[in-house]
């Protein structure tokens, strides 16, 4: 009796399923992990934003391409050298009704900019902003900031008045001991609203049928079902047996199998991203290192040997299965200085190096580790295990020390490593993100302490130029400096490839955050 | 008896204190979730803030002192990866394991025993002969290639059974059930069968022996010499003799199945306890994993205490003993 009233209501479940699925468009989609909130200001990291730019809007918002297309603001000039101003949209409303203001604009900065923001950091060059009307906001920054553009599409836009109402005004703090409102609810101006957030489980999302922006981008998507699978081939399985219509990090060793069966289509493009090795050069001596009273790496000819060793081809090819395009410098594709004359690394030449590791008083080579995480990058491990191959036929003897991420970041960021595996990709589409975290002396993530003020200088002076010609001429010879220097050996640029099933099309973003109001069924 | 009890409780609870300073010596090891909290372009300010605001840069004692007296009223703070209260996130994710653990113990002791009984039974007969040889499959892969396995026939090629999650659930109450919609009860059939299998076929090589030992006995050989039925002699004799022993160790097993569904959870996306903790460990997100190896201990405690005092009360010679 109990049996059949189950397969009754399983069978009735699954004709109820089937039709509601063909009333609506339901977007099914999963990757690795969750968003570790709905707060966009609390977390500057990707699948924070992937929600964020689903149910918020910013000033400026991006295209699935990256360019910069109107969001709140309709147009906007600059006042002064260090005074932007904006025109808002008007009519916005935000999702609980509320209507969008110039205020609105104001509370969201400064809430940005607070100590328990995450997002502080990168727009430390704001000083200050107010409003000059309800639908005209003026950012005043404290030098002239070329790419402030490009940094605040990185902000998004919440109601004032809905977040004090819920004690939200202020980013979470972990001393409070409590979970604010805004960790699982959102309220945004955005294409669809949040329906459902249970973390680690499931986020529903549906349309929103008031967005500003639907009659420039009318997409069909009524319901988004968002589920984080951690296991990789629990992933492909529920792509593979239909319970997906969108899988955005397919294995790369699983992709062959995707495309054959024949119901997937493939995307893929190169990530604004460049993973590479560093050295570190401005210690006296190598830790690791038998070498005493000097540090090999403080010699450029040991630092060119080093890039000439590695045979980045081989890397891209056999260990990325093609998934990554060769990288000879640190800015990467899609990314506003990028420069495809100076982005090749130098020819794979073990003589050479071995000869001028010779030169360079290392005819034996030396030994060295090498620090890699085993859980950060694609393939970090069998790379790093192919590096220390490559470099034992010139002599120096590598011994790897493979860390989990939590353990490998910290070495980095304090500078207690010789020579490591990095990674870094673009939040501002700009060069001078790179090239400043990546060598500038006071930041965290260059842990290569490589000096040279002239190079200094040139990124100093591209932070405040606002020439547009001028600046693009530093970013070149601030980039083509750094690459002589060979203070890192590029590896490469990896690729996104996304999965989804024939009949519905999700535009690749280069930045691998989805853009689903771009997104369509049908063809 | 009550003083027996008194040290018991003694005795576990100075478990409970050295489990979760085990614990916390571990986490000096798991690295720096600091890392995983910030963005990229978070400056070393904003690093030594955070860390300072979660006293990371306290000394261990002044950590470990924090952790157990707020542990002490249940508080185990705020998980760094979900911004959320732990003790909540647990609550959350109990039934979910709770219910997986139930159903998998329920397939293996059902299917267990009645494998165990039909190939002591019918020894010679080949259709036993099968179940054994593949039961030494279940004993020898491991488990998250069983899950995959699973999942490759039943939900890619058959398309029959979903391939990852809890399906729909139900609140009664703080509970969260799968137990009463279809697709909960569809989703729980591959990871149940997963999570037991090695138990499955572990209790079925038990109850074999043990039914083949008591089926060679002397009491079974006067029962047959008297003409009872032998459904009766294996169903009502030879059975309730080799089912004690079974008994106990079918009891033990259950934490093992607690600590197995770690893998099983991660390989279908299962949102419990296990998957919490799984998460948490490649964050370095060190409130939930003292609050969960905290709870694992208590309940291996709680556990090793019902069964001692069990003992006590079924064994007057321990009872004296105490007295």
């Amino acid at each position: 009796m109990f049996t059949t009233s189950i397969v009754r209501a399983a069978a009735l479940s699954l004709v109820l399923l089937s039709s509601a699925a063909r009333a609506e468009n339901v977007l099914r989609w999963a990757s690795q992990g969750d968003a570790m909130t709905m707060d966009s200001h609390s977390q500057n990291e990707g699948q924070t934003r992937t929600f964020a730019q689903q149910v918020e809007d910013a000033l400026i918002n991006r295209k699935p391409d990256l360019t910069k297309v109107p969001g709140l603001a309709v147009s906007w000039k600059l006042v002064d050298p260090k005074t932007w101003e904006f025109k808002l949209r008007a009519g916005v409303k935000f999702h609980d009704g509320r209507a969008f203001t110039a205020d609105d604009v104001v509370f969201s900065f400064k809430r940005a900019l607070m100590p328990t923001s995450d997002l502080k950091d990168l727009i430390s060059s704001v000083s200050d902003i107010v409003a000059v009307d309800p639908l005209t906001v003026r950012i005043l920054t404290k030098a002239p900031d070329p790419i402030l553009l490009d940094e605040i599409t990185n902000i998004f836009i919440m109601s004032r008045g809905w977040s004090e109402e819920h004690k939200v005004a202020v980013p979470q703090n972990y001393n409070g001991g409590e979970e604010t409102y805004a960790v699982r609810h959102k309220n945004g101006t955005g294409p669809f609203k949040l329906d459902l957030r249970e973390p680690d489980v499931r986020t529903v999302m549906v349309k929103n049928p008031d967005w500003w922006g639907l009659k420039d981008e009318p997409h069909n998507i009524d319901r988004i079902i968002y589920t984080p699978i951690k296991n990789p081939a629990t992933r492909v399985a529920a792509l593979l047996s239909g319970e997906l219509d969108f899988l955005l990090d397919p294995p790369v060793q699983d992709i062959a199998r995707i495309e054959s069966s024949g119901m997937f289509k493939i995307e893929r493009a190169v990530s604004p991203w460049t993973i590479f090795f560093g050295m570190n050069s401005g210690r006296v001596e190598l830790a690791s290192s038998s070498v005493k009273g000097k540090n090999p790496f403080a010699d450029i000819r040991v630092r060119r040997a080093m890039n000439m060793a590695i045979d980045v081809n081989s890397i891209t090819q056999r260990i990325m299965r093609g998934f990554a395009q060769p990288a000879g410098n640190l800015v990467p594709p899609g990314v506003h200085g990028y420069d495809k004359s100076i982005d090749t690394h130098l020819a794979f030449d073990a003589d050479g190096a071995k000869k001028l590791l010779a030169e360079a008083g290392y005819p034996n080579g030396f030994d060295v580790r090498l620090d890699c995480p085993n859980d950060r990058y694609l393939n970090d491990e069998p790379i790093c295990q192919a590096a220390v191959g490559m470099l034992a036929r010139i002599g120096v003897k590598a011994t790897l020390d493979l860390k989990p991420r939590t353990l490998h970041f910290p070495k980095v960021q304090t500078k207690q490593t010789d020579f490591y595996m990095y990674g870094w990709g673009t939040d501002t589409t700009d060069a001078h993100n790179h090239l400043y975290f990546l060598a500038a002396p006071e930041s965290v993530s260059n842990a290569t302490q490589y000096t040279d003020k002239t190079l200094f200088d040139l990124i100093n002076a591209m932070a405040v130029e606002i020439d547009p010609a001028k600046r693009d001429l530093l970013i070149k010879d601030a980039s083509t400096r750094l690459r002589d220097a060979y203070s890192y050996i590029p590896l490469y640029h990896p690729e996104i490839a996304w999965a989804t099933r024939k009949g519905v099309t999700v535009p690749i973003t280069l930045d691998n955050l989805p853009h689903f109001a771009y997104a369509r069924f049908g063809n | 008896m009550a003083r027996h009890l008194l040290r018991r409780l003694i005795q576990a609870a100075a478990v409970m204190i050295l489990a979760a300073l085990v614990a916390f010596l571990l986490f000096n090891y798991v690295g720096d979730p600091v890392s995983n909290m910030l963005g990229q372009e978070a400056s070393r300010e904003s690093r030594e803030a955070l860390r300072d605001q979660l006293g990371l840069n306290d000394s261990f004692i002044v950590q470990f002192a924090r952790f157990a007296g707020h542990a002490v009223e249940g508080d185990f703070g705020i998980s760094y990866r979900l911004q959320r209260p732990v003790a909540a996130l647990i609550v959350e994710r109990l039934p979910a394991t709770v219910e997986l653990v139930l159903a998998s113990a329920l397939f293996a002791v059902v299917l267990g025993v009645g494998l165990g009984i039909f190939t002591a039974i019918r020894r010679e007969s080949w259709i036993s002969r099968v179940i054994l040889a593949v039961s030494l499959v279940g004993v020898s892969l491991p488990t998250f290639v069983i899950g995959i396995g699973l999942i490759y026939l039943f939900a890619v090629t058959l398309g029959w059974l979903p391939s990852f999650g809890r399906g729909d659930v139900v609140a009664v109450g703080w509970w969260s059930t799968g137990l009463v919609t279809a697709s909960g009860l569809k989703a729980l059939i591959l990871p149940a069968v997963t999570l037991g299998l090695f138990q499955m076929t572990f209790i079925l090589r038990l109850v074999r022996a043990e039914m083949l030992d008591v089926l060679g006995a002397d009491f079974i050989r006067t029962a047959r010499a008297m003409g009872l039925t032998e459904r009766m002699i294996n169903m009502k004799y030879a059975l309730k003799n080799a089912g004690l022993p079974v008994i106990t160790i079918i009891g033990l097993k259950l934490g093992e199945l607690i600590a197995f569904s770690i893998v099983t959870e991660t390989v279908f996306q299962w949102p419990g306890m296990g998957l919490l903790f799984i998460q948490a460990v490649s964050f370095a997100d060190i409130p939930i994993m003292a609050a969960y190896l905290f709870m694992v201990a208590f309940v291996f405690v709680a556990i090793n205490l019902i069964v001692d005092l069990l003992y006590v009360a079924l064994d007057p010679r321990l009872r004296g003993r105490a007295a």
